[in-house]
């Protein structure tokens, strides 16, 4: 039984406040957001920075929700919360198609290339041209979560081995006042 | 002219579109899972009403939040308001919340509607 204690180190160690790994759907979404809010309550975080975290965890949430490629014998995905002394860090990690790769490293590439107002121009001209997907998405989260957080987005493919598909992670930081 | 009355969930706003009492009003939380097919009775709705409008209408936002994909649909929303006249818009957000603030104002900027900015 030692992986329980190990995996609870690692979540010191890594400061997670809460870590999610399993299928998602938009009822888990609400779970895991609600059970943030109380922690967030319940430290008594400033309200700007909660509606911030919030924000940028809505769009990761629905994001696996839409997006995350299906594979065969792995539907999961990890969703994780850390709090630091200066910052609130939200990751996710999905697996995703080898081809889908470039088409996100460029979106993700280009939107970190931005200052404030020119992610608030991107924004307004997707909103204009954009038509809701199939998937629900507007095409706008990214956008979104670099703009809310304030912050540069991280993220980061990891090659899976199986010539078809990767693990993609995104990592958001949303700093506390 | 039917009332509209939706109360809200954990993921849906509260909307009162009533014609006769003057009231239209979006306001909450709005993350829907399929955020067109929630919004589209809203849409519906204000398409029959712009037959036939009352004088002036002041269509009220009271949001505390919405997803990527409900900022397209309020889009939509404030577009079918466009074509009606007497239309205003009272945007309302929380006096610290700046991105709530600006959301109303990027909005304003990409439709051809007064818009009155309201904190509560």
């Amino acid at each position: 039984m030692k992986y329980i204690f190990d995996l609870h180190k690692t979540m010191l160690e890594n400061d997670l406040i809460l870590v999610y790994e399993g299928e998602f759907t938009q009822e888990i979404t609400k779970s895991v957001l609600a059970m943030a809010e109380r922690n967030m309550d319940s430290s008594g975080e400033e309200s700007a920075v909660k509606r911030k975290v919030f924000n940028v965890m809505v769009e990761c949430l629905q994001n696996i929700v839409k997006h995350a490629d299906n594979i065969s014998d792995n539907h999961s995905a990890v969703f994780m919360i850390g709090k630091q002394e200066d910052k609130y860090v939200i990751i996710s990690g999905n697996p995703i198609l080898n081809e889908n790769i470039d088409g996100l490293k460029k979106k993700l590439e280009n939107i970190n290339e931005l200052d404030k107002d020119g992610l608030k121009e991107l924004y307004k001209s997707i909103i204009k041209s954009t038509e809701i997907s199939d998937k629900g998405g507007a095409g706008l989260g990214f956008v979104d979560m670099a703009r809310k957080s304030g912050n540069k987005l991280g993220f980061e493919f990891t090659d899976l081995g199986d010539g078809k598909n990767s693990f993609f992670c995104l990592r958001t930081s949303i700093d506390r006042l | 002219m039917d009332i509209l009355n939706l109360e809200s969930a954990e993921d849906t706003p509260k909307i009162i579109l009533d014609k006769g009492n003057g009231i239209f009003e979006i306001s909450g939380r709005s993350l829907p899972e399929d955020s067109a097919e929630f919004y589209q009775p809203i849409l519906d709705w204000i398409d029959a009403y712009s037959q036939d409008p009352n004088p002036s209408t002041d269509f009220v936002f009271k949001l505390e939040y919405f997803n990527t994909a409900s900022s397209k649909l309020i889009l939509d929303v404030l577009s079918a308001l466009e074509d009606i006249d007497g239309m205003t818009i009272q945007w309302y957000f929380h006096e610290d919340d700046e991105d709530m603030e600006e959301a109303g104002e990027e909005f304003s900027e990409l439709v051809e509607l007064p818009f009155e900015f309201k904190t509560y």
